[in-house]
């Protein structure tokens, strides 16, 4: 097991954001988190990333409690992509990738080959390396978004976590961010809003509803009619795309 | 800067320590000059080389003879409180570089922890409530008061745990109430010659430092400036807020209340000693960034000698602008650096 989580309950004051919720990640695999908005989807990825402490419950990180862990442990193997994560410095996207380092590096280590090519790696990997002597207040959208997912594999996790990483981004971008992310050789975990392309990316689907998880299985087995109209409350046809054969669903008008 | 700078900053290379010893030498001798200065300008005029001659004659490296009266007004006020300007000028402006990356806020400063307010109240309550009986000096109870309104901060943001948000929330709402404690105090027990010895005294001056305050102040900025540094890429990872920083593996909590206190100690030292000198630690990180870039290994060394070399040339100006008085230094650096601050914000407008 690459993550294990069981049974994690999360509150705000009195109110239960994540309840009693269990997953597994095998390694390699890319789970997709789905659900409406305000189910706890984020609450989770931000617990599964040891950001926060479960109220109960435990995370295993390959057996051990990352609760034990020390932070920059976690951090050399779990990299974590916030929603909304801007800055009002003026760093250059170099220089946001070189964050990813951080975990890496002693207080008193020089900058190592290493670490150059884990940031040229990253660069290249999402087709930033032309920008990175770009300012990040000139960025657009997409392209902020995929400073953060290079930043995150210059970290060279084992895990990566992603709170809808696809907002904001063209088609192109939405579809190429997730073929990179799920050719990885890593465990991702996507909270994802279109479930298109979580039927299509996906390995693996956990469905959240009211902090609960509600369906997890392949595709396949979660997204159905059904679910569709208990949890998303839209009516919709699932059916086997002709071209990838991973379900496809027409929205009903 | 130069072409050539850009591009070894941008490069792979990290810059060849040849440029580090040159650009260290060449600050090195930017604030020694205008100390050089500062020391020679006054009621009486002293020549640089004079200056020169006497700190090495007392050094023991030269014998030359000099005027009694010029090396007893170099050693007994003006070097010191030249020296004493350079580093109450790197303090403020570390401090206030520090505070703009742990709150993400260009306005933060190193007074928005209520310091500044929580020293005057100190300071009033010994200069007019006579507490302590005049055992305690005006400098200790403004220390004591500096430390006092951080502590109330610190407790009202919920120690570590409270967001950069409330943090200076916590900030305002302290200042105003030790600003009130200050008022009543002023305004209650103080006699108008006391109102107005107060009020110079926030306003900021180096009129009384001598050696004893160099030697407190150049310590502990001195510690600051290297705790700050082994601290520069700890800050640029709060550059994306304090989740990301804590996704990177930094213990958010730790970080603030270390560099939290660290920025107290440093800020009530200058505070307690030279009074409430404003804007130094707002402008000269801002003024440091437009050249050298938001990376915090170069950021903070910058704003150390930026600092330093704008403190001495406000307190030259303080003691020159109006002939036969001194001005407080917290008018002078406002009233110089607004203009100066305006250009900035000009041009930096026109390059986004």
């Amino acid at each position: 097991m690459s993550i294990r989580a069981d049974n994690l309950v999360w509150k705000i004051g009195s109110k239960t954001i994540v309840d009693d919720v269990s997953l597994t990640a095998k390694p390699g695999e890319t789970l997709g988190l789905l659900g409406p908005n305000g189910s706890g989807k984020t609450s989770l990825l931000r617990l599964l990333a040891g950001l926060k402490r479960p109220v109960a419950g435990q995370i295993m990180l390959d057996g051990q409690d990352i609760g034990r862990i020390r932070r920059r442990a976690i951090a050399q193997r779990v990299a974590f992509i916030e929603q909304h994560a801007t800055t009002n410095a003026n760093l250059k996207v170099v220089d946001v990738v070189k964050l990813g380092r951080f975990p890496h590096r002693s207080m008193f280590s020089g900058w190592t080959n290493a670490d150059d090519a884990a940031v040229n790696d990253a660069l290249d990997r999402t087709e930033m390396t032309s920008k990175r002597n770009e300012a990040w207040q000139s960025l657009s959208g997409g392209e902020k978004q995929r400073t953060h997912l290079a930043r995150a594999l210059a970290q060279v996790p084992k895990e990566l976590i992603l709170d809808e990483p696809t907002n904001h981004l063209d088609v192109h971008h939405q579809i190429s961010l997730l073929r990179l992310v799920t050719d990885l050789p890593v465990t991702s975990i996507i909270a994802l809003h279109d479930l298109n392309h979580a039927a299509m990316f996906c390995d693996r689907l956990l469905v959240m509803q009211a902090g609960k998880i509600v369906a997890s299985g392949t595709p396949e087995d979660v997204l159905t009619r059904e679910l569709l109209r208990d949890v998303f409350s839209v009516e919709a046809h699932v059916s086997p795309s002709p071209y990838h054969a991973k379900p496809h669903i027409h929205f009903m008008r | 800067m130069t072409a050539e700078t850009i591009r070894s900053s941008s490069s792979k290379q990290p810059r060849p320590i040849s440029a580090v010893v040159g650009i260290t030498l060449g600050s090195l001798v930017a604030i020694a000059l205008v100390v050089g200065i500062s020391v020679g300008i006054g009621d009486m005029p002293i020549p640089l080389s004079t200056t020169y001659s006497a700190i090495t004659n007392k050094l023991g490296w030269t014998m030359v003879q000099l005027n009694r009266i010029h090396e007893t007004v170099i050693w007994e006020y003006r070097l010191s409180r030249a020296l004493v300007a350079v580093f109450c000028g790197a303090g403020l402006a570390l401090c206030g570089a520090i505070m703009q990356a742990m709150l993400r806020n260009p306005l933060a400063e190193p007074y928005v922890l209520g310091i500044s307010a929580g020293a005057s109240t100190g300071a009033v309550a010994v200069v007019i409530l006579g507490i302590g009986a005049g055992a305690v000096s005006l400098s200790a109870g403004a220390f004591a008061g500096a430390f006092a309104a951080f502590l109330f901060v610190a407790l009202l943001s919920n120690g570590a745990r409270g967001g950069a948000d409330r943090t200076i929330l916590a900030g305002v709402a302290t200042s105003q109430l030790f600003n009130a404690a200050t008022s009543y105090i002023v305004t209650t027990s103080g006699n108008a010659q006391q109102a107005r010895d107060v009020m110079f005294w926030l306003l900021g001056s180096f009129g009384g430092v001598r050696w004893p305050e160099f030697a407190l102040v150049s310590i502990i900025v001195g510690l600051g400036l290297i705790v700050c540094i082994f601290y520069s890429r700890v800050l640029d990872a709060f550059a994306f807020g304090d989740e990301a920083a804590s996704s990177l593996g930094i213990d958010v909590g730790r970080t603030r209340i270390i560099l939290f206190a660290l920025t107290a100690i440093m800020t009530a030292t200058i505070v307690s000693m030279v009074g409430t000198i404003g804007f130094v630690g707002l402008v000269v990180p801002h003024a440091a960034r437009f050249v050298v870039g938001p990376l915090h290994a170069r950021l903070l060394p910058a704003c150390a000698v930026t600092g330093a070399v704008f403190m001495v040339l406000a307190d030259i100006a303080s003691r020159t602008l109006i002939p036969q008085q001194v001005l407080p230094i917290g008018v002078v650096t406002a009233l110089v650096g607004v203009p100066f601050f305006s250009i900035i914000l000009y041009k930096l407008q026109r390059a986004s």
